[in-house]
């Protein structure tokens, strides 16, 4: 047999295994290298229908409804099914132009022919009733239903945050979110997302090649039920945050108030805000873009949590605290204040009248020479000023102040307090001592603080001596919440009888002639409270620029038993006792008491603003200020 | 009733019997899962397209005990006659012809459409097989290979207008028994060097191909060994020729060729790089390939198991119980499943290949051949078409696909042979 005859022998053969292992190769291809192990959620002939469940609705702390949901309206169009149409009544009917009607038309016709897309969004409730029992002589154009959110209130807008559609980053990091869902992007809707959205139910439909529905997947064995959101109340009192919203008209900073004995935030107050229901509907990313390119009043820029500044006089009562407790003074030791003190040959001034001081009048009457006096003994005490330096930030950090609170409200700062290597930066490893530091005395030098924990600090001085976490989530469905931050004290390194001479010393700045809110005093109820008076700076055209003091105020009551413990911060409201202090009297009355009795107080604040004030920084023209005349 | 003893149960070749009703029975699974539609009917419906194939599944096993019961010659012997009626029948077409998607290939004869092309293929591999072994034919005259070659030319050419394209094609496969029988492999080669230069002339164009020629050549100057004579002559015909022919195939492509054609090529041979308009391309003309190739890919490794292909079920993929029906196969049973039919078809195919090569009767062999080559067309491209190594020709996978003609000429084709086989003992001469 020839070879060429045996070659044609095995010829077929050889052809037909080569096939074979050729088929083998691009199937091994296609099957196991290119086969991803791809959810049925990516496959054409699988569509998953979702059920949204309702988002949960939000209450105050005492059953008022603060958000819940309102249906909206919007005109779909699915192009292909759209016949001819009597255009121009339809477009009267809808109430656009026919301009955008054609274009919209277009955009919907590009993304698909045979899916819908929407024509008109959100038409308001007269527009809807209007379209609804017309609409089915339109082909191809039908309404459906969406919820959105309703507040109940004016008030609240950096407490609730508010919702919208999910971006590419989230889609990629969170595999439960789809393109165009909404999702929590700040405050409360932020935090608990995942309370408030309960759970979409899914179906999955089996579809053919024309997209068309042809039952079931897999008998819906894959389906799942929508799980509602959750109620939940918050400790929010509706009433209060109302009314502190108002306080603020035209005035700048943030007012936040805590209930001591729960550590639940019964108002967090920034101004100037905006309306929660700007942030909702048809023109949220118009309002919203306004709103945040609002770079001078910031209105989205939530003060009650983010802005620090030095804290002023209030800290005056941490450093009493901190020196009985290193028992470098007793409430009895008296400090002579010469109008001001001396720093080497330096004089710095104070405003309390001078005198020979002890610790309760020294902080009714905000003595600054005998805090300077306080501050610098409690140095004494220790060899080192890097000894003394770690004691008294151990004592000031326990109040919660130089870092993140840890509370539930998803945006903050951490403030700071100054360590021994703060300064041993500033001015090099062991080259500086009490002197350099003295500001601290008075809250003015390097110490910053958020008015969270300004009202943090003030409830665990109202608790003599601990704290719980501020949180903004009491229930949810009725059940309390258990999460131990939020229930259990955090101590103070103060030992509880310390505090009793501090109060009392607080208690005067209302209660007796000469202290610093002695005329805010509120008839019927005892408050303990500090006035403070922040110097700032600014810079205009590089040039350093001092501005009128920010207003400060903290304040608890009653002095026995407190309710309320409340920190306001109003910027460039000159000494404590002008803005700040009438803002605090006025919330706390309104907290306890229900009402107002001192209605020209009430007024005044409602009526003025600072609005001249934030003017003339950007005025380009000399200005003068803390102005005496208001 | 000698013939149904004992005897020839026993020389029947059961491997390729297992193996056929292995095939049939995994197709008709196959046709059952892509056409049925859910639990709308209870029990079994034998006028579903499942059911009608189960039918013809049972006229085949009557057709299977009729060719075992004939005279083993009796096919050898009116082979002619066969054949005659065959073409009748493929020209009746033109007047009595119905038309079903487009292609008028059908006898309406009303319980049944009857498809005589599948027919034809029986009578040709049988015709020629007769032919070569005619006593006056000899395969080393040219004119007898020319008349060979018209035998199954003439059925190619009347389906053709049909337009039947793909059985034109499987036609034409039998040109292997005629290399199995003497005709030159060169001629072959020609015609693969054909094919090759076509395809590289549309991917790469004239220049690079009379660049790579001329590579080629020098090589085999230098490399050649000193006593080696170059026949320059025909060489530089054959560059010449080819260099020629590389140039006529764009002005064939581009002028001769329909748009659709053209499509296909571009698709299959990824001749377009703009990604917008490959994209196009593949969602229109080539919307078969690429629906049934991921059809194929999400299958995986073990498949979604029967009944739950969901794009078999969506019914994604055109043609699915016919000509796509492996991609069902591909969806449902995975990688394992289109293994096992790779592996079933190969194994039947060699094992025809053997049963051929031992054939004493030249026309036992030749038919073994014919039927090899009519079996390996059909699944070559269809399995190719459907897994997107080859471009779109519409063809049955033999078996398989849904359909009543296709079904019992390829049973005819094979159990002719079968029954041949288990006669060579006595028929040796």
């Amino acid at each position: 047999m020839s070879t060429s005859f045996k070659m044609k022998k095995i010829l077929l053969s050889s052809i037909i295994i080569i096939i074979g292992l050729s088929f083998l190769g691009r199937l091994s291809y296609l099957q196991i290298f290119k086969y991803s192990t791809s959810k049925i959620i990516e496959d054409p002939a699988i569509k998953a229908i979702y059920d949204y469940p309702e988002r949960g609705y939000i209450y105050d702390r005492n059953g008022k409804l603060l958000v819940a949901n309102q249906p909206a309206y919007d005109v779909m169009v699915i192009p292909r099914e759209v016949k001819k149409l009597d255009t121009l009544e339809f477009i009267n009917l809808l109430g656009i132009e026919k301009e955008r009607f054609l274009k919209q038309l277009k955009k919907a016709k590009k993304y698909s022919t045979r899916l819908p897309s929407v024509m008109v969004p959100q038409l308001s409730k007269k527009d809807y009733a209007r379209l609804q029992e017309k609409m089915r002589k339109y082909q191809g154009f039908y309404i459906q239903k969406r919820s959105l959110r309703y507040y109940d209130t004016h008030s609240g807008a950096n407490v609730f945050g508010f919702i919208s559609e999910v971006n590419d980053y989230e889609l990629s990091e969170n595999s439960y979110y789809k393109q165009g869902e909404l999702k929590g992007r700040t405050g409360i809707e932020k935090e608990y997302e995942e309370l408030l959205r309960g759970r979409k139910g899914v179906k999955y439909i089996q579809k053919d090649r024309f997209n068309r529905d042809i039952g079931p997947y897999k008998n819906g064995a894959l389906d799942t039920l929508p799980e509602q959101g959750k109620e939940i109340t918050i400790t929010l009192d509706k009433t209060l945050q109302e009314y502190g919203e108002k306080l603020m008209n035209g005035k700048r900073g943030g007012i936040v108030a805590i209930e001591p004995s729960t550590g639940e935030i019964l108002s967090m107050i920034s101004g100037p805000t905006y309306d929660p229901a700007l942030l909702v509907g048809r023109d949220r990313s118009k309002n919203y873009t306004r709103l945040y390119n609002d770079s001078i009043a910031q209105p989205t820029y939530d003060r009650s949590v983010l802005a620090q500044t030095s804290p002023g006089s209030p800290f005056k009562t941490i450093n009493a605290l901190v020196a009985l407790q290193e028992h470098v003074i007793t409430p009895e030791t008296r400090i002579q204040c010469y109008n001001g003190f001396y720093v080497g040959n330096k004089k710095r001034g104070c405003h309390c009248g001078g005198g020979h001081r002890d610790l309760i009048t020294g902080i009714a009457k905000s003595c600054n020479a005998y805090f300077a006096g306080t501050f610098r003994k409690i140095y004494d005490k220790y060899p080192t000023s890097d000894e003394a330096m770690d004691v008294w930030d151990k004592h000031v950090k326990s109040f919660g102040l130089g870092d993140f609170l840890g509370s539930d409200i998803p945006t903050g700062r951490s403030g700071s307090i100054p360590t021994k290597k703060t300064y041993d930066r500033m001015y090099g490893d062991n080259r500086w001592s009490s002197s350099y530091i003295i500001s601290n005395a008075i809250g003015q030098g390097e110490v910053l603080v958020t008015p969270i924990q300004l009202a943090n600090m003030t409830a665990a001085i109202a608790n003599r001596g601990y704290y719980i976490t501020p949180h903004i989530l009491k229930a949810v469905e009725g059940e309390k919440i258990t999460n131990p931050n939020f229930i259990e004290p955090k101590y103070t390194t103060i030992e509880k009888q310390y505090f009793e001479p501090v109060v009392q010393g607080m208690a005067n700045v209302y209660s007796k002639p000469g202290g610093t809110a002695y005329y805010l005093q509120v008839p019927g109820i005892d408050i303990a409270g500090k006035t403070g008076t922040v110097e700032n700076f600014t810079k205009i055209n590089g040039v350093r620029k001092q501005l009128t003091d920010h207003s400060v105020f903290v304040a608890f009551a009653p002095v026995e038993n407190p309710k309320i413990a409340i920190a306001v911060y109003i910027e460039n409201g000159y000494y404590g006792g002008r803005y700040a202090g009438h803002i605090a009297s006025l919330m706390i009355e309104k907290y306890i008491k229900g009402e107002i009795t001192r209605t020209d107080l009430e007024k005044r604040m409602l009526e003025k603003t600072l609005d001249k004030e934030y003017a003339k920084p950007l005025s380009g023209e000399p200005f003068i200020i803390n102005e005496r005349v208001w | 009733m000698s013939v149904f003893g004992k005897s020839i149960l026993k020389r029947l070749d059961w491997l390729s019997i297992l193996i056929f009703i292995m095939l049939v029975t995994i197709g008709w699974v196959n046709i059952y899962s892509s056409t049925y539609s859910g639990a709308e009917e209870s029990g079994f419906n034998f006028s579903s397209i499942y059911g009608k194939q189960l039918l013809f599944i049972g006229v085949n096993f009557v057709l299977i005990i009729i060719i075992l019961g004939l005279e083993s010659n009796f096919f050898e012997r009116f082979s002619s006659v066969i054949y005659v009626i065959s073409l009748a029948l493929l020209l009746g077409l033109f007047v009595f012809g119905k038309t079903i998607a487009g292609a008028t290939s059908w006898y309406n004869l009303g319980f049944f459409n009857l498809q005589p092309s599948e027919l034809a293929k029986v009578a040709t591999a049988l015709a020629l097989a007769k032919y070569l072994t005619d006593i006056q034919t000899d395969v080393k005259r040219k004119k007898h290979q020319f008349y060979g070659f018209l035998i199954l030319l003439i059925p190619a050419i009347l389906v053709i207008p049909q337009p039947d394209p793909g059985s034109a094609l499987v036609f034409f496969s039998l040109v292997f028994v005629l290399f199995r029988e003497g005709i030159p492999v060169f001629y072959l080669g020609i015609g693969l060097f054909t094919i090759l230069i076509f395809i590289c002339t549309l991917m790469f164009g004239t220049i690079w191909i009379t660049i790579v020629l001329g590579i080629l050549i020098s090589l085999f100057f230098l490399l050649k060994k000193k006593s080696f004579k170059i026949p320059v002559i025909p060489i530089s015909i054959a560059l010449v020729v080819t260099i020629l022919f590389s140039l006529s195939v764009n002005f064939v492509f581009e002028n001769v060729f329909e748009q659709r054609h053209r499509d296909r090529f571009s698709l299959w041979l990824s001749l377009e790089k703009d990604p917008k308009k490959l994209e196009v391309i593949r969602k229109t003309i080539g919307y078969n390939t690429y629906q049934s190739e991921k059809t194929i890919e999400s299958g995986g490794f073990f498949g979604k198991g029967f009944l739950e292909g969901t794009r078999t079920k969506g019914d994604f993929v055109p043609e699915q119980h016919t000509d796509y029906i492996f991609t069902t196969v591909g969806e449902e049973w995975g990688f394992i499943g289109t293994t096992t039919v790779i592996i079933l078809f190969s194994i039947l195919l060699l094992r025809l290949v053997y049963l051929a090569e031992r054939q004493k009767n030249a026309f036992n062999r030749m038919y073994g051949y014919g039927v090899v080559s009519i079996l390996l067309v059909h699944y070559f491209i269809n399995i190719g078409m459907v897994i997107g190594l080859l471009p779109t020709i519409g063809i049955p996978l033999p078996f398989f696909s849904y359909g009543g003609s296709g079904l019992l000429g390829f049973t005819a084709l094979l159990f002719i042979f079968i029954k041949m086989d288990s006669n060579r003992l006595k028929e040796g001469f």
